[in-house]
C-alpha cells in the first residue's frame, strides 16, 4: 500500500513537472471556444493584411474618377469611395495600418508600464511615491484627450502616432504591476533567489515580473483592442494617419460628408474595426479565463 | 404536542450531490438519522465527509446549482421539509429552524450593522412585523449573548471572530428555534474563547429547549455538548449511538481511529495514531464500504455491494460487516 | 470623513495644476508659429513681432509658464488666437453640454448594465447570461463615433425620426447621450456579474436565506450592496472614458460644447484654447473620481472606518 501511494506520488509529480504553467494556461486556452473563433478571425485578419496584393487586384491609391461612388458589384465587392478607390482594397491594406498601430502603441505602452510598475513596486519609497504620483496626474486628464493633445503636437504618421496612443495603457499596466509585485514581494522564492546572490535586474525581470505578469497580459492584450479603436478615432478627427493613408479611421474621416449620401461608404471600415476588436478582446477574453481558472463562474 | 411515536425531526436517506461541470461529487450517499426534542446530536467526521451539506439540507439553503438533493426526506414533526413550498420554508427559516454558520468571518453582510441583521430575522418573523419591536428583541439578543447594547451599529468589520461568532449565534437564537444547526461554531475561533461560546449555546439551549444538531471533528466538544453521536465517513452515517456508546464501545474501525487518535493522559497512551490514508474522492467513491481503502481489517466481502446497517445495541448501529473480528482483534 | 474630503480635494487641485503645467509644456514645443497661423503668411515681420510681444510669445518659457499659470489661479484661461476673445467665458458657455452628455452617458450606462449584470449573474450558465456576455463585449468593441455615425445613418438619414445635429429639445440629445454611453455599458455589465457571482455563494448571503429572508429581498439587500462595491470604483473610469470619447460625438452632432470648440482649436493650432479645454476636463474627471470615491465608502463602512482614520 505504502508503495503505491508513492508510486502515484511520483507520477502525479512527473506529470505536474511536465505541465508547466503556460503550457496549462495553451491548454485551457484551446478548450475555450470563444478564444478559439476569436484566434481564428485575428488570423485571418492577419493574413489579409499580409497577402492583401495577392488577394486584390487593385491598389488602394488609385483614384478611378470614372468610378467614384460605383456601387457594389463583382469587381468592386464592396464598392468604391468618392475618387474611385475599390473600398474591399483599401479595407484589407487598411488591416496592415490598424494592426500595426494596435500592436505597437499597446506594445509599447505595456513595455513602459511593465518598466514603471516592476521599479515602483521593487524599490517602493520615494521611487514608487514619485512614480505614482506621476500617474495620479496622468489620470486626471482622460487617456483620449491626452491622446489627442500629444498627436497635435507630434503631428500626423505612423510613429508619432504609436507615440500619442501609447501613453493611455501605461498607467493602468503600471498600477497593476505594482500591487502584483507588492503582494509579492515578501515570497520566499525572491529570499531565495537573494540568498544565491542573485542580481538585483535578475530578480526583478527574471523572477519577480514572470511571476507577476499574467493578469497584465489579459490587460494588454484587452488594451489592443481599445488602441485600435482609438486609433481609428485619433485619424477620424484628422490627427493620428493622414487621410490619403488606406487607414480605417482615416477611411472614415474621408467619407464622412457622406452620411446622408452614400453610407456604405461609412459602413465597411466601422465594420472591419468592429470585427477586428471583438476578435481580439474574445482572445483577450478567453485568457483571462485560461490564466486564472477560478474567475471564471 | 405531536404523537408520541413521531420523531421530532427524521432524516431519511437523505442523497445530496454537488454537480460541477461533468463532475458528480457524493457528499451525501443516503444518510437517515432521527432526533428528540431538547436533544443534542453530534455529527462528527472529517473535513469533506458531507456534514456541513446534511444541515444546508435539513434548512434549505444548499446553494443550487452546485448542490441538489437527490433523494430522501426530512420529516420536520411529520412535515417533509424538501417537498414543502417555499413560502412555508419561508416561515421555518429562522424560526423553527435556525443555524449557526462555521466561520464567523464570512457569515455576517459586510455592509450591514449587526443590528439590523439580528432585527432582520425578528422582524421577519414577526407576526406584526413591527422594526421598533424587532430593534428591541435584537438589543436584548445582543445582551444575552455578552455584546453591550450600545454597539447595536456597529459594523461586522469592527468586531473580532469571537464577537462576530456571538452576533451569529444571537441571529440564530433570535426567534426562540425549535431547531438549532450549529455548524463547528467554534473552529475558527481562539481555544479560550471556545470554550465561552459552547458554554453559551449550551445555556441558550436550555433554557429554550431546543433541539440541535452540532457539526463538529472535536471529540471533546462532543463530550461535553451532546447526547448522541453519528460519525459520518464520506458522505455516510457508518456509526451511530448513544454518546456512552461510542466513547466506550467504538465498534467501527473508523470510529476505533477517530476516537483512539484521541490523546488520553490517562490511559497512559504515548502517542497519537492517525489513521493512515486520506478521504476518498468524492467524485469517485470506491465500491463496497467507502472505508475499505484505509481499512487495516479490510477483506474482499468489504470491496463489493452496499454494507448494511447492524444493530449492536439498541441505539447503537454500526456499518460494518467484520464486526466480529474485530472484537476479537482488538480484544 | 470631512477631513479625508478636504485633503482629497486639496489633491484634486494639485493634480489638476500639475496636469496644466505639463500640458503647457507639452504644448509650448509644437513646432508651428501661432503668429503666422493667425496673421497668414502676407504679414510683415513688424506686423508678426507687435503680435508676439503683445501675447507674450517673445518671452522665455518659464515667464510664461508662470504668466499661464497665475493667470489660471485667478480664473483666467487666457485668449483665443483666432477669436482674440477671453477663452473663459466660452469655456463655462460650452461645459455644461460637455458635462449633460458625458454625465447622462454614465447614467444609461449604470441604469442599462447593472440590472442586466444582476440578471445574467442570475441565469449564470444559461442563455441568457451568454447573451449579455455576448451583448457586453460588443458594446466594447465597436468604436463609439461610428456607433454615433450609423445612429445618425439609421435614425436621422433612413427613418428621419431625430434630428441629425445641432441644439433643441431632448431629442437632439438621444443619439449622442447613446453614443457616449455605449462604451462604458460593456465593462459595467461584466463588472457587476462578476461582482454578483463572487457573493452570490458567499456565506453572509447563506445566512440570509437561513433567517428566512425571501429571495427577491437576499438579492436587494444582501447580494447587491456588496456586489456594488467593485462597480462604484469603475464608474470613475467609465466617466473619464466619455468625456474623452464626448470630444468626438459633439464634433458628429455639432454640440457647442467643450470637445467641439477643442477639436475646432487643434484645426486652427489655438493653443491656449486646447490647454484649457484639457485642463477643464481634467479638472472634473478628478472632481467626478472624487465624487466616486465618497460613493465609494458611504456604501462600503469598512471603507468608511479607514477614511475616518478609525
Amino acid at each position: 500500500m505504502n508503495t503505491t501511494t508513492a508510486e502515484t506520488f511520483a507520477e502525479a509529480r512527473k506529470k505536474y513537472k511536465k505541465q508547466g504553467q503556460a503550457v496549462q494556461v495553451v491548454k485551457r486556452l484551446l478548450q475555450n471556444r470563444t478564444a478559439i473563433v476569436g484566434m481564428v478571425v485575428v488570423g485571418i485578419i492577419i493574413l489579409i493584411a499580409i497577402f492583401a496584393p495577392l488577394l486584390t487586384p487593385y491598389n488602394p491609391n488609385t483614384l478611378d474618377p470614372s468610378n467614384a461612388f460605383a456601387p457594389m458589384s463583382l469587381a468592386h465587392p464592396l464598392g468604391c469611395d468618392n475618387l474611385g478607390r475599390d473600398t474591399l482594397a483599401r479595407i484589407m491594406y487598411g488591416a496592415r495600418w490598424s494592426l500595426a498601430l494596435g500592436l505597437c502603441a499597446a506594445g509599447f505602452g505595456a513595455v513602459i508600464g511593465l518598466v514603471f510598475g516592476t521599479i515602483a513596486g521593487y524599490y517602493g519609497g520615494w521611487v514608487d511615491s514619485l512614480i505614482m504620483r506621476i500617474l495620479d496626474v496622468l489620470q486626471a486628464i482622460p487617456g483620449n484627450l491626452l491622446s489627442i493633445v500629444i498627436a497635435t503636437v507630434l503631428g500626423s504618421g505612423f510613429i508619432n502616432t504609436v507615440l500619442a496612443l501609447s501613453i493611455g495603457g501605461i498607467s493602468g499596466i503600471t498600477r497593476m504591476l505594482r500591487a502584483r509585485i507588492l503582494s509579492e514581494r515578501s515570497a520566499e522564492y525572491l529570499e531565495a533567489a537573494a540568498s544565491i546572490n542573485c542580481t538585483t535586474t535578475r530578480i526583478m525581470f527574471g523572477h519577480l515580473l514572470p511571476n507577476t505578469v499574467s493578469p497584465v497580459i489579459v490587460n494588454i492584450t484587452m488594451g489592443i483592442g481599445a488602441t485600435i479603436m482609438q486609433a481609428a478615432g485619433l485619424s477620424y478627427i484628422g490627427l493620428g494617419m493622414p487621410t490619403s493613408t488606406p487607414e480605417w479611421g482615416a477611411m472614415l474621416s474621408s467619407s464622412r460628408g457622406f452620411v446622408s449620401s452614400y453610407p456604405l461608404l461609412l459602413l465597411w471600415p466601422g465594420l472591419a474595426i468592429a470585427i477586428t476588436v471583438l476578435a481580439v478582446n474574445m482572445i483577450g477574453d478567453g485568457l483571462r479565463d485560461a490564466m486564472d481558472p477560478k474567475l471564471k463562474r | 404536542m405531536s404523537q408520541t411515536n413521531e420523531k421530532f425531526l427524521e432524516v431519511n436517506n437523505l442523497v445530496v450531490e454537488y454537480i460541477t461541470g461533468k463532475q458528480v461529487v457524493h457528499a451525501v450517499n443516503g444518510v437517515s438519522f432521527s432526533l428528540d426534542k431538547g436533544h443534542t446530536l453530534g455529527l462528527v467526521g472529517e473535513t469533506g465527509a458531507g456534514k456541513t451539506s446534511i444541515a444546508k439540507s435539513i434548512i434549505g439553503v444548499l446553494s443550487d446549482p452546485p448542490g441538489k438533493v437527490r433523494s430522501g426526506e426530512i420529516l420536520l414533526e411529520g412535515k417533509d421539509l424538501l417537498t414543502a413550498p417555499e413560502e412555508d420554508m419561508l416561515q421555518i427559516r429562522g424560526k423553527r429552524i435556525s443555524m449557526i454558520f462555521q466561520d464567523p468571518m464570512t457569515a455576517l453582510n459586510p455592509v450591514m450593522t449587526i443590528g439590523d441583521q439580528i432585527a432582520e430575522v425578528v422582524a421577519l418573523h414577526s407576526e406584526s412585523g413591527n422594526t421598533h419591536e424587532a430593534k428591541e428583541t435584537a438589543l436584548e439578543m445582543l445582551k444575552m449573548v455578552g455584546i453591550t447594547p450600545e454597539r447595536y451599529d456597529d459594523f461586522p468589520h469592527q468586531f473580532s471572530g469571537g464577537m462576530k461568532q456571538r452576533v451569529v449565534i444571537a441571529i440564530a437564537l433570535a426567534c426562540n428555534p425549535e431547531l438549532l444547526l450549529a455548524d463547528e461554531p467554534t473552529t475558527a475561533l481562539d481555544v479560550t474563547i471556545q470554550a465561552q461560546v459552547l458554554e453559551m449555546i449550551n445555556d441558550l439551549k436550555e433554557k429554550l429547549n431546543t433541539s440541535m444538531i452540532l457539526i463538529t471533528h472535536d471529540l471533546g466538544v462532543v463530550a461535553e455538548m451532546c447526547d448522541d453521536v453519528a460519525v459520518v465517513y464520506a458522505g455516510e452515517i457508518i456509526e451511530q449511538g448513544s454518546k456512552e456508546d461510542l466513547f466506550d464501545h467504538p465498534a467501527h474501525p473508523y470510529t476505533h481511529g477517530l476516537f483512539g487518535s484521541l490523546p488520553s493522559m490517562a490511559k497512559g497512551q504515548k502517542r497519537l495514531h492517525p489513521i493512515p490514508g486520506l478521504t476518498p474522492d468524492p467524485t469517485d467513491l470506491p465500491k463496497g464500504c467507502n472505508f475499505s481503502p484505509r481499512c487495516p481489517y479490510a477483506t474482499d466481502a468489504c470491496r463489493q455491494g452496499d454494507i448494511p446497517l447492524t444493530e449492536l445495541t439498541p441505539g447503537h448501529t454500526c456499518r460494518c460487516c467484520n464486526l466480529g473480528h474485530l472484537e476479537k482483534k482488538e480484544g | 470623513m470631512g477631513k479625508y474630503i478636504l485633503r482629497r480635494l486639496v489633491m484634486c487641485v494639485i493634480v489638476v495644476f500639475v496636469a496644466a503645467i505639463i500640458i503647457f509644456t507639452i504644448m509650448y514645443f509644437v513646432p508651428g508659429d501661432p503668429v503666422e497661423i493667425m496673421l497668414g503668411s502676407t504679414a510683415t515681420v513688424e506686423q508678426k513681432d507687435a503680435l508676439r510681444a503683445s501675447l507674450g510669445l517673445d518671452q522665455p518659457f518659464l515667464i510664461q509658464l508662470g504668466t499661464y499659470l497665475l493667470n489660471l489661479l485667478q480664473g483666467d484661461f487666457g485668449t483665443s488666437y483666432t477669436y482674440n476673445a477671453p477663452v473663459t467665458n466660452e469655456l463655462l458657455s460650452r461645459l455644461p453640454y460637455t458635462l449633460l452628455i458625458g454625465i447622462s452617458g454614465i447614467i444609461v450606462d449604470v441604469i442599462i448594465s447593472i440590472p442586466l449584470g444582476i440578471y445574467a449573474a442570475l441565469r449564470r450558465g444559461k442563455w441568457q447570461d451568454t447573451a449579455c456576455t455576448v451583448f457586453a463585449m460588443a458594446c466594447v468593441s465597436v468604436p463609439d463615433f461610428w456607433f454615433a455615425l450609423m445612429l445618425v445613418v439609421i435614425f436621422a438619414v433612413n427613418l428621419q425620426v431625430l434630428p441629425v445635429s445641432g441644439i433643441g429639445g431632448p431629442r437632439y440629445f438621444v443619439m449622442p447621450i447613446a453614443a457616449s454611453a455605449l462604451a462604458g455599458i460593456g465593462g459595467l455589465l461584466r463588472q457587476t456579474r462578476s461582482g454578483m457571482l463572487d457573493v452570490m455563494n458567499s456565506d453572509f448571503v447563506v445566512t440570509a436565506r437561513s433567517k428566512g429572508v425571501p429571495e427577491g429581498k437576499v438579492i436587494l439587500q444582501h447580494m447587491l450592496p456588496n456586489a456594488l462595491i467593485p462597480v462604484v470604483t469603475v464608474v470613475g473610469g467609465h466617466f473619464s472614458r466619455c468625456i474623452g470619447g464626448a470630444v468626438i460625438i459633439e464634433q458628429i452632432f455639432s454640440i457647442p460644447g467643450l470637445g467641439a470648440y477643442m477639436l475646432n482649436a487643434i484645426n486652427t493650432r489655438d493653443y491656449p484654447v486646447i490647454r484649457s479645454s484639457v485642463v477643464i476636463l481634467a479638472a472634473v474627471t478628478s472632481i467626478v473620481m472624487l465624487v466616486v470615491d465618497i460613493v465609494y465608502a458611504l456604501i462600503d463602512p469598512r471603507i468608511k472606518a479607514q477614511y475616518s482614520g478609525k
